[in-house]
């Protein structure tokens, strides 16, 4: 299987402040990872290094094969993280339109009708988002993120500030999409809701990976161990 | 040769050279050259104005060329050349302004005029103000060093158009007589050559404040980087 | 460059959605061609009037030029943009047309109430509007550029001004005295228009080219 993401001795800083150092990571096509860690891991800076929204300023990281990434390959990957990205004054289905527009998407407007239903917003299609809720916005950035069918999908901590039935309905739209084959990479403190979806686990911490899984993940109390004991 | 073994090299050289050519200037300025018919002894300040203002111009020229090679090359030297030259630059700048009026007023009465060289020095030096303003106030973001470039660069683009610009706005409303004009006027031959040497010396004297600066910088950088290594656990 | 027309949409969307902003930028308009009337002299005269005129779009228009980054704030929807499959000169060209067009608007309020108070009526209306759109696409481009950094970086906003206005220095000399002169004033504006225009081109190219080093990091 072809990789999609692979990193030797990546590393990022900001200033004088090492962000990330010397990351060896590679995730294959159809392959689901999760990355734990604490707060200032670097977790964060890698979503958006992969993101390509960070460059690199130490070590080699490529995309798809590619070492210098293109902006076209933007295209193959989903992003959602802290910020939803997206409009406030903007109804659900506009938002979705422009972003459609912006990745080239084919039949955008039936694609748009699909994701809202997929990610059960379409009641809300032509409310702004303004008036959403936490879980809705984060339901509505996950349907941006799916718009384009992308190979790979990069969630940067996306259970944070949800209620446990918004959690469980992530989930299930996240399971979905593993399903299908796409390239998933997570990072989360939720040991048990990070697990699940997961086919390796990764731990970082202070920017350096510290435990990598085999092929065989623990369960949610090992795991639980080994995260007290490295992080 | 590196680029630490030639620092090291200017290091001691510029000092050397500075000195003398000091001397040398001050002296041709105040017991050689000649006074000027008209103006009588106050022009001599004109060896001072003049040659700040061309060193003034020159530093920006070199911030945008440190900002060009530091967007280009990434390496953090050029930034600090930039950073460096804006400092040393403003320095040049503001003694252009400061012995404008103090040669304008007992030759031609006026504090201040809008003659097309002393306004677009007065504008360079709002570019070099706004220059380090930007650096001052953004002094905690980790990519003001780029934003700064952005700036330099752009700052020398528009220095030709200011320059046509504000010749064309002299050009319809006429200042203050003057028969200032440094190389018409210059006709004495050690004029010329006085102009020159006061030229040089304020160069080496820009060379060597720059290395100095650039110098402080890298090492702050360096203890910087050395405090924030410490601090994590 | 694809991008663009979607970009530029969107945020005319947004704008025009809005029920503050556009309407803070045509009180301020207002209100400093008013202080302008009271700081003048009895008479205005054609110079005056283009004075007056440009000072106002300025200070109006430099307020105007951070809106159009300020909307990528909320939710982080810059790095939306970002992230999405696009050049970053799309994302200056349509954010620049996106200004262009709120400071037109603008103009075309601060304009006609310049006529009303100065008592000045344009001789030659479709070269005044020629001069204004000179100018504001100068402005645009210069505005757009650094707009975006005094948004992103941790510099307050009143950065933008300092940024921007030695650098206007050309602009704002050409734009009255070209306005003045197509206002009645005795002279030649071609020879200033030729600025304005060698301004528009070199700041638009510069600015597209160099916006890409803002974006990234």
């Amino acid at each position: 299987m072809a990789a999609v993401v692979e990193a030797v001795g990546l590393g990022r800083r900001f200033a004088s402040v090492s962000a990330l150092a010397d990351l060896d990571l590679e995730v294959r096509a159809g392959e689901s990872l999760t990355i734990f860690g604490p707060n200032g891991a670097g977790k964060t800076t890698l979503v958006k290094l992969l993101a390509m929204v960070l460059r690199p300023t130490a070590g080699r990281l490529r995309l798809f094969g590619e070492e210098r990434p293109r902006a076209v390959l933007r295209r193959r990957i989903g992003v959602v993280s802290h910020g939803s990205f997206l409009y406030d004054d903007l109804t659900a289905r506009e938002n979705l339109d422009f972003y459609a527009g912006l990745y080239g998407v084919t039949n955008s407007r039936e694609r748009v009708r699909e994701m809202l239903a997929e990610v059960g917003l379409e009641p809300w299609s032509e409310r702004p988002v303004k008036t959403f809720s936490r879980g809705m916005e984060q339901r509505l950035a996950l349907a941006r993120a799916f718009l384009h069918d992308p190979e790979l999908l990069l969630l940067d901590e996306p259970y944070s500030g949800l209620d446990p039935a918004a959690v469980a309905h992530l989930q299930e739209i996240l399971m979905r999409f593993h399903r299908r084959g796409k390239a998933l990479l997570l990072t989360t403190h939720d040991i048990g809701r990070g697990l699940e979806v997961c086919d390796r686990a990764v731990i970082l911490r202070g920017g350096r990976l510290v435990w990598q899984s085999g092929r065989f993940v623990p369960g949610p109390q090992e795991m639980a161990r080994i995260y007290e004991r490295q992080a | 040769m590196s680029w630490k073994r030639f620092e090291n090299f200017a290091g001691i050289v510029l000092p050397c050279l500075v000195g003398p050519a000091m001397i040398v200037a001050l002296y041709l300025i105040f017991m050689v050259v000649p006074s000027e018919r008209d103006q009588g002894i106050v022009q001599r300040i004109f060896y001072v104005h003049v040659p700040s203002a061309w060193t003034a111009f020159l530093g920006f020229f070199v911030v945008c060329g440190a900002s060009l090679l530091f967007l280009w090359r990434g390496t953090d030297v050029w930034d600090r050349i930039a950073k460096a030259s804006a400092e040393v630059g403003m320095v040049f700048c503001t003694l252009v302004l400061l012995t404008g009026p103090i040669w304008a007023r007992p030759i031609w009465g006026a504090w201040w005029t809008w003659d097309p060289r002393l306004t677009m020095t007065i504008i360079l030096w709002t570019i070099y103000a706004s220059y380090l303003l930007l650096r001052a106030y953004g002094s905690e973001d980790d990519q003001i060093a780029r934003y700064a470039a952005v700036l330099g660069i752009i700052g020398a683009i528009d220095i030709p158009l200011i320059v046509v610009s504000v010749r064309l706005w002299r050009g319809i409303h006429p200042a203050v007589m003057m028969s200032r004009d440094p190389q018409g006027g210059l006709r004495d031959p050690w004029m010329r050559f006085t102009l020159l040497v006061a030229a040089l010396t304020f160069l080496l004297v820009y060379a060597w404040l720059l290395l100095v600066r650039v110098r402080a910088l890298r090492i702050a950088d360096e203890v910087e980087r050395l405090h924030r290594a410490n601090r994590i656990p | 460059m694809s991008g663009v027309w979607q970009i530029l949409a969107k945020d005319l969307r947004i704008e025009f959605r809005s029920k503050t902003g556009l309407g803070s930028l045509f009180v301020l308009g207002l209100l400093v061609l008013l202080i302008f009337q009271f700081a003048l002299p009895e008479k205005p005269t054609p110079e005056s009037a283009a004075a007056a005129l440009w000072i106002s779009f300025v200070f109006a228009g430099t307020l105007g030029a951070q809106r159009t980054f300020l909307l990528e704030r909320e939710n982080l929807a810059l790095d939306g943009l970002k992230t999405a499959p696009i050049d970053a000169a799309s994302i200056f060209l349509a954010k620049m047309l996106g200004t262009l067009v709120t400071l037109t608007i603008l103009q075309a309020v601060v304009v006609p109430l310049t006529a009303l108070f100065t008592g000045i009526i344009p001789p030659a209306p479709l070269g005044l509007m020629g001069v204004c759109l000179l100018g504001n696409v100068g402005f645009s481009a210069l505005a757009t550029l650094f707009a975006s950094i005094s948004v992103a970086s941790r510099a307050r906003e009143v950065i933008l001004p300092l940024l921007i206005f030695p650098l206007l220095v050309p602009l704002v000399i050409s734009s009255v005295k070209a306005s003045a002169v197509v206002l009645g004033a005795p002279g030649d504006a071609v020879v200033w228009v030729r600025v304005l225009v060698a301004f528009d081109v070199v700041f638009s190219v510069a600015g597209w080219l160099l916006f890409e080093q803002v974006l990234r990091e």
